[in-house]
Protein backbone atom coordinates (compact mmCIF):
# COMPACT_ATOMS: atom_id res chain seq x y z
CA UNK A 1 0.00 0.00 0.00
CA UNK A 2 1.23 3.52 -1.24
CA UNK A 3 1.57 6.90 0.81
CA UNK A 4 -1.36 8.32 1.90
CA UNK A 5 -3.12 10.13 -0.84
CA UNK A 6 -6.29 11.86 0.56
CA UNK A 7 -6.67 13.18 4.32
CA UNK A 8 -9.48 14.88 5.81
CA UNK A 9 -9.08 16.28 8.93
CA UNK A 10 -12.12 17.35 10.79
CA UNK A 11 -14.50 18.25 7.88
CA UNK A 12 -17.88 19.84 8.63
CA UNK A 13 -20.62 21.43 6.24
CA UNK A 14 -23.87 22.99 7.28
CA UNK A 15 -26.62 23.42 4.74
CA UNK A 16 -29.27 26.13 5.58
CA UNK A 17 -32.73 24.89 4.48
CA UNK A 18 -35.61 26.65 4.27
CA UNK A 19 -39.10 24.93 5.18
CA UNK A 20 -42.38 25.63 5.14
CA UNK A 21 -45.42 23.51 5.77
CA UNK A 22 -47.90 22.28 3.05
CA UNK A 23 -50.63 24.48 1.95
CA UNK A 24 -51.33 28.50 0.18
CA UNK A 25 -51.35 29.66 3.32
CA UNK A 26 -48.21 28.86 4.08
CA UNK A 27 -46.61 29.37 1.18
CA UNK A 28 -48.26 32.92 1.11
CA UNK A 29 -47.06 32.99 4.75
CA UNK A 30 -43.28 31.82 3.65
CA UNK A 31 -43.26 35.21 1.50
CA UNK A 32 -42.94 37.31 4.30
CA UNK A 33 -41.39 35.31 7.28
CA UNK A 34 -39.11 32.20 6.26
CA UNK A 35 -38.23 29.74 8.55
CA UNK A 36 -34.50 28.26 8.21
CA UNK A 37 -33.53 25.40 9.31
CA UNK A 38 -29.66 24.45 9.48
CA UNK A 39 -29.03 20.63 8.67
CA UNK A 40 -25.19 19.14 9.71
CA UNK A 41 -24.12 17.61 6.65
CA UNK A 42 -20.78 16.43 7.89
CA UNK A 43 -19.80 16.21 11.41
CA UNK A 44 -16.24 16.46 12.09
CA UNK A 45 -14.91 13.81 9.00
CA UNK A 46 -11.49 12.42 9.42
CA UNK A 47 -9.73 9.72 7.57
CA UNK A 48 -6.58 8.93 5.56
CA UNK A 49 -6.73 7.16 1.91
CA UNK A 50 -3.75 5.65 0.58
CA UNK A 51 -2.62 5.21 -2.79
CA UNK A 52 -3.58 2.53 -4.70
CA UNK A 53 -6.73 1.54 -2.40
CA UNK A 54 -10.49 1.11 -3.01
CA UNK A 55 -12.45 2.61 -0.63
CA UNK A 56 -15.98 1.75 -0.23
CA UNK A 57 -17.73 4.41 1.31
CA UNK A 58 -21.31 3.76 2.51
CA UNK A 59 -23.96 4.82 4.68
CA UNK A 60 -27.94 5.57 4.02
CA UNK A 61 -29.73 8.06 1.81
CA UNK A 62 -28.64 11.40 2.62
CA UNK A 63 -25.93 10.39 5.29
CA UNK A 64 -23.30 12.65 3.67
CA UNK A 65 -21.50 10.65 1.18
CA UNK A 66 -22.21 12.64 -1.72
CA UNK A 67 -21.08 15.99 0.21
CA UNK A 68 -17.78 14.16 1.24
CA UNK A 69 -17.35 13.31 -2.04
CA UNK A 70 -18.19 16.99 -3.40
CA UNK A 71 -15.70 18.33 -0.85
CA UNK A 72 -12.73 16.33 -2.06
CA UNK A 73 -13.38 16.94 -5.71
CA UNK A 74 -13.46 20.82 -5.37
CA UNK A 75 -17.16 21.64 -5.79
CA UNK A 76 -18.06 21.87 -2.22
CA UNK A 77 -16.38 24.31 0.36
CA UNK A 78 -16.61 23.07 3.91
CA UNK A 79 -17.42 25.35 7.27
CA UNK A 80 -14.17 23.82 8.62
CA UNK A 81 -11.76 21.30 8.54
CA UNK A 82 -8.97 20.46 6.19
CA UNK A 83 -8.48 17.95 3.19
CA UNK A 84 -5.35 17.63 1.47
CA UNK A 85 -5.66 15.73 -2.10
CA UNK A 86 -2.46 14.91 -3.72
CA UNK A 87 -1.18 17.88 -1.39
CA UNK A 88 -3.84 20.37 -2.84
CA UNK A 89 -6.56 21.93 -1.07
CA UNK A 90 -9.36 21.09 -3.50
CA UNK A 91 -11.37 23.95 -3.06
CA UNK A 92 -8.81 26.40 -2.95
CA UNK A 93 -6.60 25.06 -5.97
CA UNK A 94 -9.47 23.46 -8.05
CA UNK A 95 -8.56 24.52 -11.27
CA UNK A 96 -4.69 22.77 -10.86
CA UNK A 97 -6.40 20.11 -8.57
CA UNK A 98 -8.92 18.45 -10.65
CA UNK A 99 -6.64 17.39 -13.35
CA UNK A 100 -5.75 14.96 -11.72
CA UNK A 101 -8.97 12.95 -10.98
CA UNK A 102 -12.04 11.40 -12.70
CA UNK A 103 -15.17 11.93 -11.18
CA UNK A 104 -18.44 9.88 -12.46
CA UNK A 105 -21.85 10.89 -10.88
CA UNK A 106 -24.02 7.87 -11.30
CA UNK A 107 -26.84 9.96 -11.36
CA UNK A 108 -25.85 12.89 -14.06
CA UNK A 109 -23.98 12.90 -16.98
CA UNK A 110 -21.16 14.50 -18.35
CA UNK A 111 -21.49 13.32 -22.08
CA UNK A 112 -23.35 16.06 -24.23
CA UNK A 113 -26.88 14.73 -24.91
CA UNK A 114 -27.71 15.43 -28.38
CA UNK A 115 -24.08 14.21 -30.58
CA UNK A 116 -21.93 11.11 -30.88
CA UNK A 117 -20.05 9.92 -27.47
CA UNK A 118 -16.84 10.67 -29.08
CA UNK A 119 -17.55 13.63 -29.65
CA UNK A 120 -17.96 14.44 -25.81
CA UNK A 121 -14.50 12.43 -25.54
CA UNK A 122 -12.67 14.65 -27.99
CA UNK A 123 -14.22 18.05 -26.24
CA UNK A 124 -12.84 16.43 -22.45
CA UNK A 125 -9.54 15.56 -24.38
CA UNK A 126 -8.92 19.69 -25.38
CA UNK A 127 -10.71 20.46 -21.78
CA UNK A 128 -7.91 18.40 -20.23
CA UNK A 129 -5.27 18.99 -22.93
CA UNK A 130 -4.15 15.16 -23.35
CA UNK A 131 -1.46 14.85 -26.29
CA UNK A 132 -2.71 13.04 -28.77
CA UNK A 133 -1.07 9.70 -29.10
CA UNK A 134 -1.67 9.14 -24.90
CA UNK A 135 -5.58 9.95 -25.75
CA UNK A 136 -5.35 7.81 -28.65
CA UNK A 137 -3.89 5.16 -26.45
CA UNK A 138 -6.50 5.61 -23.84
CA UNK A 139 -9.06 5.82 -26.13
CA UNK A 140 -8.34 2.14 -27.65
CA UNK A 141 -8.16 0.61 -24.14
CA UNK A 142 -11.22 2.19 -22.74
CA UNK A 143 -12.54 0.93 -25.62
CA UNK A 144 -11.93 -2.67 -25.84
CA UNK A 145 -11.98 -3.51 -21.82
CA UNK A 146 -15.91 -1.52 -21.70
CA UNK A 147 -16.61 -2.86 -25.20
CA UNK A 148 -17.46 0.58 -26.50
CA UNK A 149 -16.79 -0.31 -29.94
CA UNK A 150 -20.45 0.31 -31.18
CA UNK A 151 -21.37 2.50 -29.20
CA UNK A 152 -19.05 5.94 -29.80
CA UNK A 153 -20.30 7.03 -32.85
CA UNK A 154 -24.05 6.16 -31.56
CA UNK A 155 -25.85 10.30 -29.86
CA UNK A 156 -26.38 10.03 -26.22
CA UNK A 157 -29.76 10.32 -26.03
CA UNK A 158 -29.61 6.74 -27.99
CA UNK A 159 -27.91 5.16 -25.55
CA UNK A 160 -29.29 2.54 -23.12
CA UNK A 161 -28.54 3.88 -19.05
CA UNK A 162 -25.94 0.56 -18.47
CA UNK A 163 -24.47 1.70 -22.16
CA UNK A 164 -24.13 5.25 -21.37
CA UNK A 165 -22.62 4.12 -17.91
CA UNK A 166 -19.70 2.77 -19.45
CA UNK A 167 -19.33 5.87 -21.17
CA UNK A 168 -19.24 7.77 -18.47
CA UNK A 169 -16.75 5.71 -16.73
CA UNK A 170 -14.44 6.12 -20.03
CA UNK A 171 -14.82 9.69 -19.94
CA UNK A 172 -13.78 10.04 -16.61
CA UNK A 173 -10.44 7.99 -17.77
CA UNK A 174 -9.47 9.95 -20.50
CA UNK A 175 -6.87 11.98 -18.87
CA UNK A 176 -4.81 9.33 -16.63
CA UNK A 177 -6.54 10.40 -13.16
CA UNK A 178 -4.53 9.06 -10.54
CA UNK A 179 -7.62 9.30 -8.38
CA UNK A 180 -11.19 7.68 -9.53
CA UNK A 181 -13.96 9.21 -7.50
CA UNK A 182 -17.23 7.14 -8.05
CA UNK A 183 -20.68 8.45 -6.78
CA UNK A 184 -23.07 5.22 -7.13
CA UNK A 185 -21.97 4.35 -10.70
CA UNK A 186 -23.79 1.28 -10.63
CA UNK A 187 -27.55 2.63 -9.75
CA UNK A 188 -30.18 1.92 -11.77
CA UNK A 189 -27.95 -1.02 -13.98
CA UNK A 190 -28.87 -4.37 -14.11
CA UNK A 191 -27.54 -7.09 -12.99
CA UNK A 192 -24.96 -7.85 -16.10
CA UNK A 193 -23.98 -4.22 -16.45
CA UNK A 194 -23.75 -3.90 -12.98
CA UNK A 195 -20.74 -6.69 -13.09
CA UNK A 196 -19.54 -5.56 -16.09
CA UNK A 197 -18.82 -2.23 -14.15
CA UNK A 198 -17.08 -3.77 -11.32
CA UNK A 199 -15.04 -5.96 -13.24
CA UNK A 200 -13.91 -2.69 -15.43
CA UNK A 201 -12.96 -1.09 -12.08
CA UNK A 202 -11.04 -4.10 -10.91
CA UNK A 203 -8.73 -4.05 -14.18
CA UNK A 204 -8.45 -0.42 -14.33
CA UNK A 205 -7.05 -0.77 -10.72
CA UNK A 206 -4.81 -3.63 -10.65
CA UNK A 207 -3.42 -2.10 -14.24
CA UNK A 208 -2.90 1.50 -13.01
CA UNK A 209 -3.26 1.44 -9.48
CA UNK A 210 -5.46 4.16 -9.67
CA UNK A 211 -7.05 4.94 -5.97
CA UNK A 212 -10.97 4.56 -6.27
CA UNK A 213 -13.09 5.94 -4.03
CA UNK A 214 -16.58 4.59 -4.50
CA UNK A 215 -20.02 5.12 -2.80
CA UNK A 216 -22.62 2.42 -3.51
CA UNK A 217 -25.89 0.97 -1.75
CA UNK A 218 -25.30 -2.19 -3.40
CA UNK A 219 -23.24 -4.31 -1.16
CA UNK A 220 -22.16 -6.68 -4.00
CA UNK A 221 -20.56 -3.84 -4.85
CA UNK A 222 -18.57 -3.29 -1.71
CA UNK A 223 -18.10 -6.99 -1.58
CA UNK A 224 -16.58 -7.69 -5.18
CA UNK A 225 -14.61 -4.35 -4.72
CA UNK A 226 -13.92 -2.96 -1.71
CA UNK A 227 -10.93 -3.78 0.37
CA UNK A 228 -11.82 -0.80 2.54
CA UNK A 229 -15.43 0.10 4.14
CA UNK A 230 -15.69 3.69 5.31
CA UNK A 231 -19.19 4.12 6.18
CA UNK A 232 -21.19 7.50 7.48
CA UNK A 233 -24.24 8.12 9.16
CA UNK A 234 -25.79 11.23 9.87
CA UNK A 235 -23.03 13.17 9.03
CA UNK A 236 -20.54 11.17 11.53
CA UNK A 237 -17.92 8.42 10.29
CA UNK A 238 -19.18 5.54 11.73
CA UNK A 239 -16.71 2.44 11.12
CA UNK A 240 -13.34 2.72 9.03
CA UNK A 241 -12.09 -0.94 8.40
CA UNK A 242 -12.26 -3.50 5.67
CA UNK A 243 -14.75 -5.62 5.37
CA UNK A 244 -13.44 -9.07 6.89
CA UNK A 245 -13.09 -7.09 10.23
CA UNK A 246 -17.03 -6.38 9.95
CA UNK A 247 -17.56 -10.23 9.18
CA UNK A 248 -15.54 -10.69 12.08
CA UNK A 249 -17.08 -8.40 14.24
CA UNK A 250 -20.98 -8.85 13.53
CA UNK A 251 -20.81 -11.94 10.75
CA UNK A 252 -20.04 -15.27 13.20
CA UNK A 253 -23.86 -15.89 13.35
CA UNK A 254 -24.19 -19.04 11.24
CA UNK A 255 -28.09 -20.08 9.68
CA UNK A 256 -27.74 -23.99 9.41
CA UNK A 257 -30.17 -25.70 7.43
CA UNK A 258 -30.72 -29.84 7.72
CA UNK A 259 -32.99 -32.16 5.90
CA UNK A 260 -33.01 -35.95 7.15
CA UNK A 261 -34.99 -38.65 7.33
CA UNK A 262 -38.55 -38.72 8.83
CA UNK A 263 -37.45 -38.07 12.55
CA UNK A 264 -40.49 -37.96 14.73
CA UNK A 265 -39.38 -35.55 17.22
CA UNK A 266 -37.41 -31.69 17.31
CA UNK A 267 -34.11 -32.02 18.52
CA UNK A 268 -32.02 -29.38 20.58
CA UNK A 269 -28.47 -28.91 20.85
CA UNK A 270 -27.41 -26.72 23.14
CA UNK A 271 -25.54 -23.82 22.37
CA UNK A 272 -27.92 -23.08 18.77
CA UNK A 273 -31.37 -22.00 18.71
CA UNK A 274 -33.93 -23.92 16.57
CA UNK A 275 -36.03 -21.24 14.48
CA UNK A 276 -38.61 -24.35 12.05
CA UNK A 277 -38.79 -28.11 13.13
CA UNK A 278 -40.58 -30.75 10.76
CA UNK A 279 -39.95 -34.05 10.52
CA UNK A 280 -38.31 -33.43 7.52
CA UNK A 281 -36.05 -30.43 8.08
CA UNK A 282 -34.72 -28.14 10.87
CA UNK A 283 -33.01 -24.69 10.75
CA UNK A 284 -30.64 -23.54 13.38
CA UNK A 285 -28.70 -20.35 14.27
CA UNK A 286 -26.05 -20.69 16.52
CA UNK A 287 -22.64 -18.24 16.65
CA UNK A 288 -19.81 -19.45 15.41
CA UNK A 289 -17.64 -18.48 17.78
CA UNK A 290 -18.95 -19.82 20.37
CA UNK A 291 -19.90 -23.51 18.73
CA UNK A 292 -18.44 -25.42 15.88
CA UNK A 293 -20.16 -26.21 13.15
CA UNK A 294 -18.70 -29.79 13.10
CA UNK A 295 -20.14 -30.21 17.18
CA UNK A 296 -23.25 -28.80 15.76
CA UNK A 297 -23.56 -31.20 13.11
CA UNK A 298 -22.43 -34.76 14.99
CA UNK A 299 -24.78 -33.85 18.11
CA UNK A 300 -27.41 -34.21 15.16
CA UNK A 301 -26.29 -37.02 13.28
CA UNK A 302 -26.51 -38.92 16.16
CA UNK A 303 -30.35 -38.40 16.86
CA UNK A 304 -31.55 -37.78 13.04
CA UNK A 305 -30.36 -39.79 9.32
CA UNK A 306 -28.85 -36.06 7.81
CA UNK A 307 -29.66 -36.18 3.87
CA UNK A 308 -28.58 -32.82 3.53
CA UNK A 309 -27.09 -29.90 5.47
CA UNK A 310 -26.25 -25.90 4.08
CA UNK A 311 -25.04 -23.46 5.92
CA UNK A 312 -25.22 -19.45 5.46
CA UNK A 313 -23.50 -16.57 6.61
CA UNK A 314 -24.72 -13.22 7.20
CA UNK A 315 -24.80 -11.34 3.98
CA UNK A 316 -23.21 -8.27 3.59
CA UNK A 317 -26.30 -6.32 3.56
CA UNK A 318 -27.03 -7.76 6.83
CA UNK A 319 -24.18 -6.54 8.44
CA UNK A 320 -24.36 -3.07 7.20
CA UNK A 321 -28.14 -2.84 8.66
CA UNK A 322 -26.64 -4.33 11.87
CA UNK A 323 -24.36 -1.78 11.80
CA UNK A 324 -27.07 0.90 10.65
CA UNK A 325 -29.16 -0.40 13.98
CA UNK A 326 -25.96 -0.01 16.47
CA UNK A 327 -25.43 3.35 15.55
CA UNK A 328 -29.43 4.04 15.43
CA UNK A 329 -29.05 5.61 11.63
CA UNK B 1 -8.00 28.36 -25.69
CA UNK B 2 -7.94 25.09 -27.39
CA UNK B 3 -10.57 23.94 -25.03
CA UNK B 4 -12.52 27.35 -25.42
CA UNK B 5 -12.60 26.44 -29.32
CA UNK B 6 -13.67 22.80 -29.42
CA UNK B 7 -16.48 23.65 -26.70
CA UNK B 8 -17.20 26.30 -29.31
CA UNK B 9 -17.37 23.84 -32.21
CA UNK B 10 -19.36 21.11 -30.17
CA UNK B 11 -21.89 23.65 -29.63
CA UNK B 12 -21.57 24.58 -32.75
CA UNK B 13 -21.92 21.72 -34.33
CA UNK B 14 -25.29 21.12 -32.00
CA UNK B 15 -26.75 24.04 -32.64
CA UNK B 16 -26.93 23.22 -37.22
CA UNK B 17 -28.65 20.03 -36.33
CA UNK B 18 -31.81 22.35 -36.19
CA UNK B 19 -32.70 22.88 -39.76
CA UNK B 20 -36.54 22.89 -39.13
CA UNK B 21 -35.81 25.76 -36.36
CA UNK B 22 -33.76 27.89 -38.58
CA UNK B 23 -36.25 27.89 -41.49
CA UNK B 24 -39.09 28.98 -39.25
CA UNK B 25 -37.26 31.43 -38.08
CA UNK B 26 -36.24 33.14 -41.77
CA UNK B 27 -39.97 33.21 -42.05
CA UNK B 28 -41.03 34.78 -38.65
CA UNK B 29 -38.13 37.19 -38.94
CA UNK B 30 -39.46 38.50 -42.28
CA UNK B 31 -43.05 38.88 -41.24
CA UNK B 32 -41.99 40.98 -38.09
CA UNK B 33 -39.37 42.87 -40.06
CA UNK B 34 -42.30 43.70 -42.57
CA UNK B 35 -44.74 44.94 -39.87
CA UNK B 36 -42.05 46.90 -38.44
CA UNK B 37 -41.12 48.81 -42.00
CA UNK B 38 -45.05 49.66 -42.87
CA UNK B 39 -45.26 51.12 -39.35
CA UNK B 40 -42.39 52.96 -40.10
CA UNK B 41 -43.55 53.85 -43.67
CA UNK B 42 -47.05 54.97 -42.06
CA UNK B 43 -45.02 56.75 -39.66
CA UNK B 44 -42.62 58.52 -42.32
CA UNK B 45 -45.38 59.40 -44.85
CA UNK B 46 -47.76 60.78 -42.53
CA UNK B 47 -44.66 63.08 -40.22
CA UNK B 48 -44.08 66.78 -41.55
CA UNK B 49 -41.22 67.07 -38.81
CA UNK B 50 -37.41 66.53 -39.91
CA UNK B 51 -36.68 63.38 -38.77
CA UNK B 52 -33.04 62.28 -37.23
CA UNK B 53 -32.84 59.63 -39.53
CA UNK B 54 -34.17 58.79 -43.38
CA UNK B 55 -36.51 56.05 -43.99
CA UNK B 56 -33.55 54.21 -46.02
CA UNK B 57 -31.65 54.02 -42.65
CA UNK B 58 -34.52 53.01 -40.65
CA UNK B 59 -35.28 50.01 -43.26
CA UNK B 60 -31.65 49.01 -43.38
CA UNK B 61 -31.41 48.80 -39.62
CA UNK B 62 -34.93 46.71 -38.93
CA UNK B 63 -33.64 44.33 -41.43
CA UNK B 64 -30.16 44.26 -39.90
CA UNK B 65 -32.00 43.39 -36.45
CA UNK B 66 -33.72 40.63 -38.14
CA UNK B 67 -30.32 39.41 -39.98
CA UNK B 68 -28.86 39.11 -36.36
CA UNK B 69 -31.28 38.72 -33.91
CA UNK B 70 -29.99 35.73 -32.35
CA UNK B 71 -26.55 37.60 -32.02
CA UNK B 72 -28.21 40.73 -29.93
CA UNK B 73 -31.65 39.51 -28.52
CA UNK B 74 -30.83 39.94 -24.66
CA UNK B 75 -33.96 37.11 -24.47
CA UNK B 76 -32.54 34.73 -26.09
CA UNK B 77 -31.67 32.13 -23.35
CA UNK B 78 -29.61 28.67 -23.66
CA UNK B 79 -31.41 26.42 -21.19
CA UNK B 80 -28.34 24.58 -20.65
CA UNK B 81 -26.43 26.75 -18.85
CA UNK B 82 -29.11 27.30 -16.32
CA UNK B 83 -30.39 23.75 -16.02
CA UNK B 84 -26.66 23.19 -14.76
CA UNK B 85 -26.97 25.35 -11.91
CA UNK B 86 -30.74 24.53 -10.50
CA UNK B 87 -30.25 20.72 -11.86
CA UNK B 88 -26.91 20.27 -10.09
CA UNK B 89 -24.85 19.10 -13.21
CA UNK B 90 -22.53 22.14 -12.29
CA UNK B 91 -21.27 19.58 -10.11
CA UNK B 92 -19.31 17.70 -13.61
CA UNK B 93 -18.73 21.55 -14.25
CA UNK B 94 -16.58 22.11 -11.70
CA UNK B 95 -14.86 19.12 -12.08
CA UNK B 96 -13.02 20.28 -14.97
CA UNK B 97 -9.75 22.30 -14.80
CA UNK B 98 -10.75 25.36 -16.43
CA UNK B 99 -12.66 28.54 -15.32
CA UNK B 100 -16.56 28.67 -15.49
CA UNK B 101 -17.03 31.80 -16.61
CA UNK B 102 -14.82 31.47 -19.83
CA UNK B 103 -15.95 27.83 -20.38
CA UNK B 104 -19.79 29.09 -20.01
CA UNK B 105 -18.53 32.28 -22.43
CA UNK B 106 -17.58 30.05 -24.95
CA UNK B 107 -20.65 27.86 -24.95
CA UNK B 108 -22.92 31.07 -24.98
CA UNK B 109 -20.80 32.75 -28.03
CA UNK B 110 -21.38 29.49 -29.73
CA UNK B 111 -24.96 29.06 -29.93
CA UNK B 112 -25.60 32.65 -30.67
CA UNK B 113 -23.44 32.18 -33.50
CA UNK B 114 -24.47 28.77 -35.01
CA UNK B 115 -28.22 29.82 -34.54
CA UNK B 116 -27.46 33.03 -36.91
CA UNK B 117 -25.13 31.18 -39.54
CA UNK B 118 -27.54 29.23 -40.83
CA UNK B 119 -30.66 32.28 -40.99
CA UNK B 120 -28.82 35.31 -41.68
CA UNK B 121 -27.95 33.96 -45.54
CA UNK B 122 -31.03 33.10 -46.64
CA UNK B 123 -32.85 36.20 -45.03
CA UNK B 124 -29.91 38.16 -46.67
CA UNK B 125 -30.41 37.40 -50.06
CA UNK B 126 -34.59 37.98 -49.53
CA UNK B 127 -34.29 41.06 -48.41
CA UNK B 128 -32.03 42.72 -51.03
CA UNK B 129 -34.08 41.39 -53.76
CA UNK B 130 -37.05 43.42 -51.94
CA UNK B 131 -38.26 46.82 -53.67
CA UNK B 132 -38.34 49.52 -52.18
CA UNK B 133 -38.56 51.42 -49.88
CA UNK B 134 -38.76 47.42 -47.99
CA UNK B 135 -35.57 46.30 -49.46
CA UNK B 136 -31.60 46.43 -47.66
CA UNK B 137 -29.38 49.45 -48.88
CA UNK B 138 -25.84 48.39 -48.91
CA UNK B 139 -23.18 49.98 -46.57
CA UNK B 140 -22.05 53.58 -48.20
CA UNK B 141 -18.31 52.46 -48.33
CA UNK B 142 -15.69 49.26 -46.97
CA UNK B 143 -14.38 51.32 -43.90
CA UNK B 144 -17.95 51.55 -42.90
CA UNK B 145 -18.80 47.56 -43.53
CA UNK B 146 -15.78 46.84 -41.69
CA UNK B 147 -16.20 48.97 -38.68
CA UNK B 148 -19.89 47.48 -38.55
CA UNK B 149 -18.51 44.13 -38.52
CA UNK B 150 -15.61 45.08 -35.72
CA UNK B 151 -18.45 46.72 -34.03
CA UNK B 152 -21.61 43.86 -34.02
CA UNK B 153 -18.40 41.50 -32.86
CA UNK B 154 -17.95 43.38 -29.64
CA UNK B 155 -21.68 44.17 -29.32
CA UNK B 156 -22.02 40.33 -29.30
CA UNK B 157 -19.26 39.72 -26.66
CA UNK B 158 -20.95 42.54 -24.42
CA UNK B 159 -24.32 40.79 -25.30
CA UNK B 160 -22.63 37.40 -23.73
CA UNK B 161 -21.49 39.28 -20.59
CA UNK B 162 -24.87 40.66 -19.84
CA UNK B 163 -26.26 37.46 -20.40
CA UNK B 164 -23.73 35.61 -18.54
CA UNK B 165 -24.44 37.84 -15.15
CA UNK B 166 -28.17 36.78 -16.14
CA UNK B 167 -27.07 33.00 -15.45
CA UNK B 168 -24.52 34.28 -12.02
CA UNK B 169 -27.55 35.71 -10.79
CA UNK B 170 -29.27 32.08 -11.00
CA UNK B 171 -26.85 30.73 -8.05
CA UNK B 172 -29.13 33.28 -5.94
CA UNK B 173 -32.52 32.90 -7.38
CA UNK B 174 -32.34 29.70 -8.30
CA UNK B 175 -34.75 30.84 -11.30
CA UNK B 176 -33.75 32.66 -14.30
CA UNK B 177 -37.22 34.03 -14.97
CA UNK B 178 -37.38 36.94 -13.36
CA UNK B 179 -33.73 38.58 -13.98
CA UNK B 180 -34.16 37.29 -17.79
CA UNK B 181 -37.54 39.13 -17.63
CA UNK B 182 -36.27 42.34 -16.43
CA UNK B 183 -33.03 43.02 -17.77
CA UNK B 184 -34.30 41.61 -21.40
CA UNK B 185 -37.21 43.68 -21.84
CA UNK B 186 -35.51 47.07 -19.83
CA UNK B 187 -32.46 45.92 -22.11
CA UNK B 188 -34.05 45.54 -25.41
CA UNK B 189 -35.75 48.76 -25.48
CA UNK B 190 -32.84 50.51 -23.75
CA UNK B 191 -30.47 49.04 -27.15
CA UNK B 192 -32.58 50.20 -29.71
CA UNK B 193 -34.59 46.80 -30.80
CA UNK B 194 -38.11 48.62 -30.48
CA UNK B 195 -37.04 52.09 -31.63
CA UNK B 196 -33.65 53.09 -32.57
CA UNK B 197 -31.81 55.73 -30.05
CA UNK B 198 -32.17 59.16 -32.22
CA UNK B 199 -35.79 58.47 -32.96
CA UNK B 200 -36.29 58.52 -28.98
CA UNK B 201 -37.39 61.50 -26.80
CA UNK B 202 -34.12 63.11 -25.39
CA UNK B 203 -34.10 61.77 -21.89
CA UNK B 204 -34.59 58.80 -23.21
CA UNK B 205 -31.66 59.41 -25.36
CA UNK B 206 -28.98 60.02 -22.49
CA UNK B 207 -30.43 57.15 -20.48
CA UNK B 208 -29.70 54.72 -23.20
CA UNK B 209 -26.30 56.36 -23.83
CA UNK B 210 -25.11 55.55 -19.73
CA UNK B 211 -25.81 51.87 -20.22
CA UNK B 212 -24.09 49.21 -21.50
CA UNK B 213 -27.07 48.07 -24.06
CA UNK B 214 -27.17 50.37 -27.18
CA UNK B 215 -23.96 49.45 -27.83
CA UNK B 216 -25.05 45.86 -28.59
CA UNK B 217 -27.68 46.80 -31.36
CA UNK B 218 -28.49 50.53 -32.08
CA UNK B 219 -24.56 51.64 -32.41
CA UNK B 220 -23.01 48.70 -35.04
CA UNK B 221 -26.70 48.69 -37.25
CA UNK B 222 -26.06 52.55 -37.44
CA UNK B 223 -22.10 52.22 -38.27
CA UNK B 224 -23.30 49.69 -41.09
CA UNK B 225 -25.66 52.69 -42.60
CA UNK B 226 -23.23 55.29 -42.11
CA UNK B 227 -25.47 57.10 -39.84
CA UNK B 228 -22.71 56.89 -37.38
CA UNK B 229 -19.60 58.18 -39.05
CA UNK B 230 -16.12 56.56 -39.22
CA UNK B 231 -14.71 59.15 -36.64
CA UNK B 232 -17.39 58.55 -34.72
CA UNK B 233 -17.68 54.96 -34.92
CA UNK B 234 -13.76 54.53 -33.75
CA UNK B 235 -14.68 56.22 -30.40
CA UNK B 236 -17.75 53.68 -29.98
CA UNK B 237 -15.52 50.90 -30.24
CA UNK B 238 -13.84 52.39 -27.30
CA UNK B 239 -16.72 52.47 -24.99
CA UNK B 240 -17.33 48.60 -26.36
CA UNK B 241 -14.14 48.04 -25.07
CA UNK B 242 -14.64 49.82 -21.67
CA UNK B 243 -18.51 48.32 -21.18
CA UNK B 244 -17.23 44.99 -22.60
CA UNK B 245 -14.16 44.78 -19.69
CA UNK B 246 -16.01 46.14 -16.65
CA UNK B 247 -18.78 43.49 -17.24
CA UNK B 248 -16.50 40.58 -17.73
CA UNK B 249 -14.39 41.83 -14.88
CA UNK B 250 -18.14 42.03 -12.81
CA UNK B 251 -19.48 38.46 -14.14
CA UNK B 252 -15.39 37.36 -12.94
CA UNK B 253 -15.99 39.20 -9.61
CA UNK B 254 -19.52 37.57 -9.12
CA UNK B 255 -18.91 34.30 -10.55
CA UNK B 256 -16.73 33.49 -8.19
CA UNK B 257 -18.63 34.67 -5.71
CA UNK B 258 -21.29 32.37 -6.28
CA UNK B 259 -19.22 29.29 -6.10
CA UNK B 260 -17.86 30.10 -2.58
CA UNK B 261 -21.47 29.24 -1.85
CA UNK B 262 -22.44 26.71 -4.44
CA UNK B 263 -25.33 24.13 -3.66
CA UNK B 264 -24.92 21.33 -5.72
CA UNK B 265 -29.09 20.81 -6.02
CA UNK B 266 -30.20 17.36 -6.12
CA UNK B 267 -27.90 15.36 -4.21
Amino acid sequence: MGNPIISLEGIGKTFKVAKRAAGVRQAAKALFYRKHTFVEALKDISFTIREGEIAGYIGPNGAGKSTTIKVMCGILVPDEGDCKVMGYTPWKSRTAYVGNIGVVFGQRSQLWWDVPVIDSFELLRDIYKVPDTRYRKNLSMLTETLALADLIHVPVRQLSLGQRMRCEIAASLLHDPRILFLDEPTIGLDAASKIAVRQFIKTIHKEKGITVILTTHDMNDIEALAERILMIGKGSLLYDGSLDELRRRFGSSRTLTVDYRDCLRPVDIPGAVRHSWSPQQAVYTFDSAQISLTGVISQLSEQAEILDVAVDSKSVDELILQLYKEHQI
Amino acid sequence: MKMYLSVGKLRFVTGLQYRTAAFAGILTQLFFGFVFIMVYVAFYNRSGAQLPMTLQEVVTYIWLQQMFLGLIALYFRDPDIFQLITGGNIAYELCRPCGLYGFWFAKLLATRVSGVVLRCFPLLVAVLLLPNPYGISLPPSITAFLLFLLSLLLGLLIVCAISLLIYISIFWTMSPTGSTLMVATAGEFLAGMILPIPLMPVWMQKLANSLPFRWTVDFPFRVYTGHIAAAEALEGLMIQLFWLALLTGLGLLLINRALRRVVVQGG
